[in-house]
């Protein structure tokens, strides 16, 4: 035993021993968030409480957006404005052919009796700040739950997909990005109508096609599309150009890298999709049959629009 | 090594608002929206560990705890990430703020850089156990950022205990 002088002054317990105890109780509070999401009311306490501080720190910033949004140059303005016109001509154009397009398209539909899409809604959100987290991509919105938000959802900005709500506090929600290791999208290759699924590759600009065939027709400057097989993400959004593929003969997949079509790291203006398609779920599928013939009429239905 | 040769400046006690003025401004910091997260130094470890060697007996392990859970929150990292990383952080400062004093500002900058790339690498080592990825290399030029900030941190937070220079004529010493 160490010989210990009397103490002059009070200090509470040691250091080593605070050390101990705010140690374990965080890797209790890390196991308990990451294996069984008990830390949720935790979190939304906190997400709270710092909600002010929060509005403070981000107050000058758009403060300053909005003072040189006021004092752009003349120049700047005509320039926007001639491009905005000719880009306006240029979709007119598609607009009218995708007008009758979608014309026939909703008759051929009411002949083979099937549901027609329902538009989806959309909320106009903000990207408040990035999560200063290095180890996943994902951005807070000033959207939440008091404006309809819910978990889930598709983000998407005027280029393709964004990322998907994966947490909702009521004055926030958390947008997990695209190039997020952990998040994946069901993507169709626009040329073909191949299916697959692109990933993240946590690098925080590129993401990956992942499980196709070595002999998969994929090529270098590919769109890949959202399918709209997994009821999440509404169909035929832009997901990511091919930028890089790699055919290895002793490797059973090829190696296909992504661009993704959304500005992952520029935007601030974001809308929130409110999508809701009802696909059966599995166990439904195995008791009703002709659930199971309807999803794959609209598998077909899926593969051959590509083509 | 050649010692501090400047006179230790006798200073005021540290008033507690604001400790918490510099530390909430640290957070309120840390939460800014910036492009690239990894070259932007981490001020409120920073401003925590200036505290926990200036003010061992006011700010410690306990206080670097909650203001990590508060990053936690709002970055929406793993709940007790940051709070286990400062802890350490924290307690790493009390080790060393006896000695760290009796060296001038750059030296104290170099131990500051050890201090925060331990805590980083505590945070990185809990983040590969629950599944992250490798943030890259670039984590270590925000630490070094950091510690290049020791020096002029130093002397924005000891700005208010250093008591002006009124030289008192008829004072006897």
């Amino acid at each position: 035993m160490e010989y210990q002088p009397p103490q002059f002054f009070k200090r509470g317990p040691a250091p080593l021993a605070r050390l101990t105890f705010f140690g374990l109780l965080s890797v209790l509070l890390m196991v308990l968030d990451a294996r069984f999401q008990y830390a949720e009311p935790l979190r939304h306490a906190l997400t709270l409480a710092i909600y002010p501080l929060q509005q403070v720190a981000t107050a000058p910033v758009i403060a300053f957006n909005k003072v040189s949004d006021f004092f752009s140059s003349q120049a700047r303005l005509q320039r926007e404005n001639a491009e905005l016109r000719a880009q306006q001509l240029l979709t007119a154009q598609s607009l009218q052919v995708l007008e009758s397009l979608e014309q026939e398209n909703e008759r051929l539909r009411r002949l083979l009796d099937a549901r027609s899409t329902i538009p989806s809604q959309t909320v106009f959100a903000e990207i408040v700040y990035a999560g200063r987290d290095p180890f996943s991509r994902k951005v807070i919105i000033d959207r939440g739950s008091q404006h309809g938000i819910e978990l889930g959802q598709p983000v998407v900005d005027d280029q393709g997909v964004l990322g998907q709500v994966t947490r909702v506090l009521p004055l926030l929600a958390e947008v997990t990005l695209v190039t997020d290791k952990n998040l994946s999208v069901p993507v169709q290759v626009l040329r073909n109508g191949l299916r697959g699924i692109a990933y993240g590759s946590g690098d925080g600009h590129t993401m990956e096609l992942r499980y196709m065939p070595a002999n998969a027709d994929v090529q270098v400057g590919d769109q890949l599309v959202t399918s709209g097989l997994d009821g999440v993400y509404p169909r035929g959004v832009p997901v990511a150009t091919v930028t890089h593929v790699e055919r290895d003969a002793t490797m059973s997949f090829a190696k296909i890298r992504l661009r993704p079509a959304a500005g992952t790291n520029q935007h601030r203006q974001v809308l929130v999709v409110q999508h809701r398609e009802d696909i059966p779920r599995l166990a439904e599928t195995e008791a009703q049959p002709e659930d199971d013939r309807a999803r794959g009429a609209k598998r077909a239905r899926s593969r051959g629009r590509g083509r | 090594m050649k010692r501090q040769q400047q006179p230790q400046r006798i200073l005021r006690p540290a008033n507690p608002f604001f400790i918490a003025f510099s530390l909430l401004g640290a957070l309120a910091f840390n939460l800014l929206p910036w492009p690239d997260l990894r070259l932007v130094p981490d001020l409120l470890a920073l401003t925590l560990t200036f505290w926990c060697i200036h003010q061992p007996r006011k700010v410690g392990v306990g206080i670097a705890w909650v203001l990590g859970l508060a990053m936690d929150a709002a970055n929406g990292a793993l709940i007790g990430q940051h709070a286990l990383a400062y802890a350490c952080l924290a307690f790493g400062a009390h080790v060393i703020h006896r000695r760290v004093l009796l060296f001038g500002v750059w030296p104290q900058a170099v131990h500051v850089f050890v201090l925060l790339l331990l805590s980083q690498l505590i945070m990185l080592a809990v983040r590969l156990i629950a599944g992250g990825t490798f943030p890259g290399w670039l984590t270590l030029v925000g630490i070094g950022i950091s510690a290049l900030l020791w020096p002029f941190i130093t002397d924005l937070l000891l700005a208010p205990q250093r008591a002006p220079d009124d030289i008192d004529e008829t004072r006897p010493i």
